[in-house]
């Protein structure tokens, strides 16, 4: 077999070089959110008190991690979303017919994509002074590595759907019905102590719920339960790097299945 | 090491691939979507070295047929048989023999010539100094030297077409597979870019396999597989097809095509075809046929030409509803007048 690691890296440079070439691409994921970000934080700053957290916590400071995970899943999902239209009339219509297997394609474009975001989101990490955050180094290096790992299970989501999907047309659908509602209800957007008890239930079975409690925890390096309430941070680092590697597997099996010679 | 042990190596590497004189056999291949039979019982070979194509219309499964040979589908029914290999045993290994070229650019428009030659050979385990070897020989061959460096957005239609050659090449196929490989080029470059595939016939160390829809382009091939609705309905070199054909072609262009092939028909007693509003005549001798529908119907004629068969004659009387051999064809078409 011809080397994995060569094929892997083949993908994610192609990637690399790809978004050099954009510069607008990286304006628009990280401005998107930053305008979120100020407008919903100002609008909201004086209205808000999240429960439990110390009286003197803006909106704007409660809104700052999830609006990074908001630059994490844009950034995630759309450069994996390229997948539909590459792999019937572009690039990956060469890598299908090589010798390649599908576990290599998946990862080589997760890898790229978790890259991409990551870059993003360390744009955006600039940003928390702002929010009244003042990050010390060992809270920088926690917040990169939750975000790696965040931006990776994101991109398996985003490929398990590229991959399974024949149009992009379908796309927005699945973007505003499953993937902005995974976010806001993962206490990015609220915390899920003040919620009604069904919405709590939903917050408590999304697997974002736990990553968004991470961030959080990393920013801060002390007790995340402040505005998340997902219990321990073992549960949090579990769940989180369990969605990313379930959603790996799930990747790869859909691109399986879109390659088998039917 | 001794180095005598190289070239014998080498020579017992050749014996060896020697054995499979035949680069593709296929026999009776059957392909569905659903309920629809897109090819049946498809059975051809194709020779070392040579090149062949398949020449059929949109949605006579040509495209089918590409994507079983390069290892996208696999052949419901029948055999396909690839270098000595059966496809359905081997298409991984196969994969590593097969150049493909898409109909859509499959090449990175964003990215650079060189790059999209480089991260194409990383998929193939090239890298290094024979990655750069392979890359030189093919920008060399394709005579892209000068646009390495260049994006492949900003060249033309043509030169693209010819990274995308230069990229199915790049880690030495044995056998290369083309669907539609001139699609949106103009004739010229067209013609220019069927001259990079000769000149890799003249080297004959690859076998070239293509599927087209213009004739001009399935002339220059070796031999040609005529498709139509999932069958061959001919499997001959150009220049044997069209020699089938009884003579001459006269073409007539008229303002009202149906009324006067009508008329051409009573008074002839010629088998008349009406395609794409031109009138198809053929005879040993066009041109008396030509004065002849001149004096009696001038006055409809917009114009009139004849010629030797082209591969499209041969198409149309291959695939034409009512076109049959001259001989057989007056009988044929007398008969349903009848009726």
């Amino acid at each position: 077999m011809i080397g994995l690691g060569l094929q892997i890296w083949s993908l994610w440079q192609r990637e690399m070089r790809r978004f050099s070439r954009q510069r607008s691409r990286l304006i628009g994921a990280v401005l998107q959110p930053v305008v979120f970000w100020f407008l919903l934080g100002a609008g909201l700053n004086g209205a808000f008190r999240p429960p439990g957290a110390p009286p003197a916590t803006t909106y704007m400071e409660y809104f700052y991690p999830g609006v990074i995970v908001l630059v994490l899943l844009f950034t995630a999902i759309f450069s994996t979303i390229s997948t539909i239209e590459d792999r019937r009339e572009g690039f990956l219509q060469g890598v299908v017919v090589a010798p390649i297997s599908p576990a290599a394609i998946v990862v080589g474009q997760a890898l790229g994509s978790t890259t991409l975001a990551l870059g993003e989101g360390l744009v955006f990490l600039v940003l928390a002074p702002l929010a009244g955050i003042s990050l010390s180094l060992a809270g920088v290096l926690a917040t990169v590595a939750t975000m790696a790992v965040i931006a990776f299970g994101l991109a398996g989501l985003g490929l398990a759907l590229a991959w399974r999907m024949e149009s992009t047309q379908g796309f927005h659908a699945i973007m505003n019905l499953i993937l902005i509602p995974i976010w806001l209800l993962s206490g990015a957007f609220f915390p899920r102590a003040g919620a009604p008890r069904w919405l709590q239930s939903i917050m408590s079975v999304n697997p974002l719920t736990y990553a968004m409690a991470l961030l959080r925890g990393s920013l801060y390096l002390r007790n995340f339960e402040f505005g998340a309430s997902a219990g321990q941070t073992g549960l949090a680092v579990a769940v989180t790097i369990g969605f990313a590697a379930l959603m790996l597997m799930l990747a790869v099996s859909v691109a399986r299945r879109g390659l088998a010679l039917s | 090491m001794n180095e005598a042990s190289f070239p014998q190596l080498s020579t017992l590497a050749v014996a060896e691939r020697a054995t499979a004189a035949e680069a593709i056999v296929a026999r009776g291949v059957g392909f569905s979507y659903g309920a629809r039979e897109v090819l049946r019982g498809v059975s051809f070979t194709v020779s070392r070295g040579e090149v062949f194509g398949f020449l059929g219309p949109n949605g006579s499964g040509k495209t089918t047929l590409f994507r079983v040979l390069s290892t996208l589908a696999m052949p419901a029914r029948g055999t396909v048989s690839m270098l000595g290999q059966d496809l359905r045993e081997a298409s991984r290994t196969l994969r590593r023999s097969l150049g493909v070229v898409f109909q859509n650019p499959a090449v990175d428009a964003k990215l650079t010539v060189s790059e999209n030659l480089r991260y194409h050979g990383y998929l193939y385990g090239l890298r290094g100094a024979k990655l750069k070897e392979r890359k030189e020989a093919m920008l060399e061959l394709l005579e892209l030297k000068d646009f390495a460096a260049a994006k492949v957005q900003t060249l033309s239609s043509g030169f693209r077409r010819r990274v995308e050659l230069a990229k199915a090449l790049l880690h030495e196929p044995e056998i290369l597979v083309l669907d539609e490989p001139s699609s949106g080029l103009d004739p010229g470059a067209r013609r220019e870019f069927f001259n990079y595939l000769l000149k890799l016939r003249a080297s004959r160390a690859v076998t070239v396999v293509l599927t087209t829809h213009h004739m001009d382009e399935a002339e220059r091939c070796d031999r040609v597989a005529v498709l139509h609705r999932g069958q061959l309905v001919a499997l001959a070199p150009a220049g044997e097809l069209k020699r089938r054909i009884g003579g001459d072609v006269v073409v007539v262009h008229a303002a009202r095509p149906e009324l006067l092939q009508q008329r051409l028909k009573q008074r002839f007693g010629y088998p008349v075809t009406l395609v794409d509003g031109m009138l198809r005549l053929e005879s040993p001798r066009g041109y008396l046929l030509v004065a002849q529908v001149v004096e009696a119907f001038g006055e409809e004629v917009e114009s009139i030409s004849f010629g030797k068969p082209t591969l499209e004659d041969v198409f149309i009387q291959l695939t034409g509803q009512r076109f049959f051999p001259f001989a057989d064809a007056e009988s044929a078409d007398a008969q349903s007048d009848r009726t």
